[in-house]
């Protein structure tokens, strides 16, 4: 039987952020939480491959308790089971280190997986690099930016855009793919699965010290970046602000920017001094 | 003895048009941040049939030719070269098992991949083989007092940028997304030096089996590439009075963008959504008729140079984010502005 992981990761709504943006601040412990779509796609592209080919699915996040929402849904969905793995000592991780923790606990949670599927990209840090480093850790082959998947036995085939290639590619398994949000769909939760989400849901919840991390490895301290500051590049910007009648407003205009408007459009737009 | 110098790299991506000018953009901030750290900048080519690669047409230099030739033109003090026909398309695996040797052999200080789809993959591959950091598709590169290098990284759709060192794991490394430096003009008297790296003798096959390429028809884009772009939202009231953007963008050279309330009350077509699941634009100049700025929208529109934004709210979001806010109607500014223009250009 096919053994699919699924990483998903839990995002804040992007529109519904608490959000200044004169500031640039966001209050992420105030937004709500939902499943990054992308991790949604690669969801979908593995019941997919369990409705025509069999298999079990795992999901597994880490991230805050509050994370568990998304194992739920994701069981709704039609997962079998859900893994959090979630520990003060696991957060601030950078991209290397998500994938180290994500790699020991998929190792120790699910031996003998066959094929790991993630997003290609979340919507908040928009690395992108989770997935491949993830294969790197596992020493599988993996393959990013997939937009289709078809298996048979044990052999995975794949196309994906990559730059100006439309790339049809294949690997053994175990494998990994990160899957885009370009032909696998977001579907609704069927009310079976709602109440197997919450009246008999299969979810472990792991600490660093039951999947045997080495502090120094995991969450911010082991991490090789480190974040110096974050801002708004909008914010400080210089705003001027023009109000009046329509007619006064557009002379306003081209008193002001007629030379910035001119250059990008490759025009002469000053008023000829005679003409007026 | 002198010491070696420090080197900054980048991987040289020939394969196109477009990713051989990312290169090119890299090769000419690299050699800013060279002279900050008094580092050489290299260029990292693995490929087949370099030689006799044709990039720009004035491209003919005595000395250095093809893809080698290019680099060194656009500011790359040495090439690392290896050709090889195992290497006539690109592989993630096999490009991490050779780029891992080198630098494992020439320890460079800084590595720099431009954030292409290929770049994206076999960054991370990288960096977690050498046990560094990376920074993700930075749109600025900068050395600080401690001489690190600085990586912006945007977030939610540009509404965050943050700013990331690796302040002990070398090499510092570092996609970076296109557009984002300007290329320096070429210099074909240019010298440089070449250093041809065989392929190892014992490469393994690899696990990831291309089993067809097609080059796809580039793609047009119009909306994306425009210098112009003058996008309408609900504001604006009607059908009818949105239709008077094709007028103003027709006078300025430009193109018409729309918000997805648009696209739904069938506006505008889809094509012309500008948004998350849209189109992302970066004009010179942006206008921006009757938008409130959802978050989706405005993080397509935050590479606009330029933005002008007419609203009746001066609190909605993206007269908040505009150089000028106007205060008014936004149909009406649209026709007085196309009086205006029509005054104007002669």
């Amino acid at each position: 039987m096919l053994k699919m992981v699924v990483c998903i990761k839990q995002v804040p709504m992007v529109s519904e952020l608490p959000w200044d943006p004169a500031t640039g601040t966001l209050q992420r412990d105030l937004a709500e939480g939902m499943m990054n779509p992308a991790c949604r796609s690669a969801l979908d592209a593995a019941l997919r491959i369990k409705e025509t080919a069999g298999g079990e699915i795992t999901a597994i996040t880490m991230g805050p308790p509050m994370a568990e929402e998304i194992l739920r849904e994701a069981i709704a969905l039609g997962a079998d089971r859900g893994v959090l793995l979630t520990d003060r000592k696991m957060a601030g991780a950078d991209t290397s280190v998500t994938s180290h923790t994500l790699a020991r606990a998929i190792e120790k949670v699910c031996p003998g997986f066959d094929l790991i599927l993630c997003g290609f990209s979340t919507s908040d840090s928009e690395t992108a690099q989770v997935g491949p480093q993830l294969a790197e850790e596992l020493d599988i082959p993996g393959v990013a930016y997939v937009d289709e998947i078809e298996v048979s036995g044990h052999t995975v085939r794949m196309q994906r855009h990559s730059d100006n290639f439309l790339e049809t590619l294949e690997m053994d398994l175990p494998g990994l793919v990160t899957v885009t949000t370009g032909r696998y769909f977001h579907r609704h939760v069927p009310l079976g699965g709602l109440q197997a989400a919450f009246a008999e849901a299969d979810i472990v919840s792991l600490d660093a010290a039951a999947v045997g991390l080495d502090p120094e490895r995991i969450g911010v301290k082991g991490s090789a970046t480190k974040i110096l500051n974050v801002y708004s590049p909008t914010a400080g910007k210089k705003n001027i602000v023009l109000t009046g009648a329509p007619k006064r407003i557009v002379e306003q205009l081209f008193e002001r920017f007629d030379d910035k408007i001119g250059g990008a459009i490759g025009q002469d737009l000053k008023m000829d001094k005679n003409s007026k | 003895m002198i010491a070696k110098k420090r080197h900054i790299w980048v991987f040289g991506d020939y394969r196109n048009y477009f990713q051989n000018r990312v290169t090119l953009q890299l090769l000419s901030r690299a050699k800013d941040l060279a002279q900050k750290i008094d580092a050489e900048v290299c260029a990292v080519v693995f490929g087949h049939w370099t030689d006799e690669w044709v990039g720009d047409a004035l491209s003919h230099n005595p000395t250095f030719c093809g893809v080698v030739g290019e680099y060194i033109a656009h500011g790359a003090d040495k090439v690392y070269l290896t050709d090889h026909p195992r290497l006539a398309t690109y592989s993630v695996e096999t490009y991490t098992l050779l780029m891992e040797r080198l630098v494992k052999r020439e320890k460079p200080e800084i590595i720099l991949i431009g954030a292409t789809t290929f770049g994206r993959e076999f960054a991370p591959r990288l960096a977690k083989r050498l046990g560094t950091g990376l920074t993700a598709d930075c749109i600025g590169l900068d050395i600080n007092g401690e001489g690190l290098l600085v990586q912006m990284a945007p977030s939610f759709g540009g509404n965050l940028v943050a700013e990331i060192v690796t302040p002990e794991r070398r090499p510092q490394m570092a996609t970076v997304r296109p557009g984002t430096f300007q290329e320096i003009p070429h210099d074909y008297v240019r010298t440089g030096k070449v250093v041809k790296v065989p392929l190892p003798k014992s490469l393994p096959t690899d696990r990831v089996r291309l089993v067809r390429s097609e080059r796809c028809p580039q793609r047009e884009q119009k909306l994306e590439d425009a210098k112009v772009v003058v996008c309408g939202g609900r504001g604006l009231g009607s059908k009818k009075k949105f239709a008077k953007l094709f007028e103003l963008a027709d006078l300025l050279g430009g193109e018409v963008g729309a918000t997805r309330p648009v696209v739904y009350a069938d506006w505008a077509d889809h094509d012309a959504l500008v948004g998350q699941a849209g189109k992302h634009v970066r004009p010179q100049i942006l206008f921006s008729f009757g938008i409130s700025g959802a978050i989706q929208h405005t993080a397509a529109c935050n590479d606009a140079k330029f933005i002008i934004a007419v609203n009746k709210n001066p609190n909605a979001a993206m007269m908040k984010r505009a150089d000028v806010a106007i205060v008014s109607d936004a149909s009406q500014i649209c026709t007085t502005l196309i009086q205006e223009l029509k005054r104007r250009i002669r």
